[in-house]
């Protein structure tokens, strides 16, 4: 599939079969849906994707992706600022969301502790974690890393991290299959872990 | 349990094919590199979810193919039948079901279809690096024991990750004590899992494998098969704390059960440097056999048993054994390839039990007929 009429149209192939998923058959496909499109439609995508880039921002507290400085779920006065969730991306705080179950408030690592992929505990907002800590509100982390070995490895990390302050550290139960991502988990079985949450010095094994 | 039918796309040398088989013994008759040991990796496929050979599963495509099918129907006993697909496209990820439903981690498939392989690359147990004989311990493990099966993926994922970590920080000269500790501590609890249950499997399955080796040999010698270990005398803490050292020069992880080993001993010496041939093939056949009667008592029921170029390991009298230890119900179904028609049908004409004789002809398959074989 390298007979392309077009170089205009090769390029759009070459950077949609850089995204993940995306093979150059599926590129070639969106390709040419675009092609077909109205004028203003491509506009709305194309403006739609530049104005993400410019205009995305962390939250300051939880560090989610939001439109504000200070995500809804940081700035909503009826979540309880004592509790925080830590999770790996927005994909799970959008799946815990999901549940229902967890009024507290998120703390969003931005990855996971992994040396393969170049990520080391400084590369993460674990330092972030920590402050957030240390100003004194919060008295309990929830863990709810993904069950592969990398988020059990940052698990640990984090609670040696925070040993020292007198909160409680827990980890949400391992009703999912080991390995099992946790945007996979279904609903049920994910609410239900947040509420059966163990002492994390318990899920180490022994 | 037993294969009852496969069905092949573009695997290999194979356009297509179609095969029934009998729940006793099937033989797979042709010439050399006509297809038979593809055959029989085909049905590896459906147990272990990936090849005997290959580990890279596109090299499987049938050349200037686009993908490869196997599929293959279990009947599981009673009504049930069970049906296993694994599709491999250029390019894409393995699929893999199970009654049309996709494994979200293959891991789960390992062990529900047992099966053992009899290979002439068996005699790499012997020659080969321990690589080779820690595969054969997690290998039979891993057919009942899941956690042991996770256990052993996320030990050798943390020590990946540890030894990224020892080369990444001697490119920097720069050390971080607290970000090995983490892999240290997840390497300790994997090890103190997995160690044990190394130990106390090779405790049992040596008292089988003595027998198989006194069936197969006739009995005279003595043969031993001893666990090395560095966990034997000291934890996985103690031994991580002593060759830190070591691992931040070397760059890698240098102790731990990665670096378990078996030696193969006959009459206290190590069979691969004081072994005859003939003792060396009987030994390696008593280490599968063992294998196959191990997985049966623990399973309670018979893996699928692939027997590849088995005269060449053994003379006619011992394969004769073999399937007559099938027809007495030792064995489930069995599955042979030979490049002589006479050899076996003979045997089989002389054991009668039931079976079935496929000739492959440069990967096609043809089911013979016994008036096929009457023209012998
Ligand atoms: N991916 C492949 N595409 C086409 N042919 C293949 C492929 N892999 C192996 N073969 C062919 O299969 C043949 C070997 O088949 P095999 O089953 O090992 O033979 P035997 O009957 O001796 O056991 C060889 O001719 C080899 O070239
Ligand atoms: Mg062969
Ligand atoms: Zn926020």
């Amino acid at each position: 599939m390298n007979n392309f009429s077009s170089k205009l149209v090769e390029n759009v192939v070459n950077e949609f079969s850089k995204l993940p998923g995306i093979g150059r058959k599926t590129a070639l496909r969106l390709a040419l849906h675009l092609l077909k499109e109205e004028k203003s439609e491509v506009e709305l995508l194309a403006n739609g994707l530049l104005k993400m880039k410019d205009e995305v921002i962390f939250c300051k507290v939880c560090h989610n992706i939001s439109d504000t400085d200070i995500c809804n779920i940081c700035a909503n006065p009826r979540r309880d600022p004592t509790l925080i969730c830590v999770v790996e991306d927005i994909r799970d705080v959008m799946a815990i969301e999901n549940t229902s179950q967890f009024n507290g408030l998120y703390h969003v690592l931005g990855g996971i502790i992994s040396p393969m992929d170049g990520v080391g505990p400084n590369d993460i907002t674990i330092k972030q974690l920590v402050g957030r800590i240390k100003s004194g509100v919060v008295n309990e982390v929830i863990l709810a890393l993904s069950a592969t070995i990398e988020g059990d490895t940052t698990n640990f990390y984090i609670f040696r991290q925070l040993k020292e302050y007198d909160i409680s550290v827990s980890a949400i139960a391992r009703g999912v299959a080991v390995g099992d991502e946790l945007e996979y988990a279904d609903e049920v079985t994910l609410g239900r872990s947040i509420i059966n949450r163990l002492p994390f010095e318990n899920s180490i094994r022994k | 349990m037993y294969l009852k039918q496969l069905n092949l796309h573009n695997f290999k040398n194979y356009t297509s094919a179609e095969l029934t088989f009998s729940p006793k013994v099937n033989c797979f008759i042709g010439d050399n590199a006509s297809g038979k040991t593809n055959i029989l990796d085909a049905i590896y496929y459906l147990s272990l979810s990936k090849s005997y050979f290959n580990l890279v599963d596109s090299q499987n495509i049938r050349h200037g193919e686009e993908y490869f099918s196997i599929l293959g129907k279990f009947e599981m006993g009673g009504e049930t039948t069970d049906t296993i697909h694994c599709i491999q496209k250029l390019n894409q990820k393995k699929s893999f079901k199970l009654n049309k439903k996709e494994y979200q981690r293959l891991a789960d498939h390992i062990g529900l279809y047992p099966l053992v392989m009899v290979s002439p690359y068996d005699r790499d147990l012997i020659n080969e690096g321990s690589e080779v004989r820690r595969r054969l311990i997690d290998s039979i493990i891993s057919q009942f024991d899941k956690l042991y099966l996770d256990d052993l993926i996320n030990y050798n994922k943390a020590l990946a990750q540890r030894n990224v970590l020892l080369k990444t920080f001697a490119e920097r000269h720069f050390f971080d004590q607290a970000s090995i500790e983490i892999w240290d501590e997840q390497l300790i609890q994997l090890a103190q899992s997995i160690y044990p249950k190394r130990r106390d499997f090779l405790q049992n399955y040596l008292l089988i494998f003595n027998h198989y080796f006194g069936l197969i040999s006739g009995g005279k010698e003595t043969v031993d098969i001893v666990y090395e270990t560095q966990l034997a005398g000291q934890s996985m803490g103690d031994l991580l704390a002593a060759t830190i050292g070591k691992d931040r020069i070397m760059r890698y992880t240098t102790t731990g059960i990665h670096k378990d080993d078996l030696v193969f001993n006959l009459e206290g010496y190590p069979v691969k440097k004081f072994g005859s041939q003939g003792q060396q093939k009987s030994f390696i056949l008593a280490i599968r056999l063992a294998q196959y009667e191990y997985i049966k008592q623990l399973k309670g029921y018979k893996p699928v048993m692939l027997l590849d170029d088995i005269f060449d390991k053994l003379d006619n009298n011992r394969v004769e054994q073999i399937i007559k230890l099938t027809s007495e119900n030792s064995f489930g179904q069995v599955f042979i390839t030979d490049t002589q028609r006479e050899r076996i049908s003979h045997m089989l004409h002389e054991i009668d039990i039931d079976h079935k004789i496929f000739e492959i002809k440069s990967g096609e398959a043809f089911e013979l007929q016994n008036h096929d074989l009457e023209i012998l």
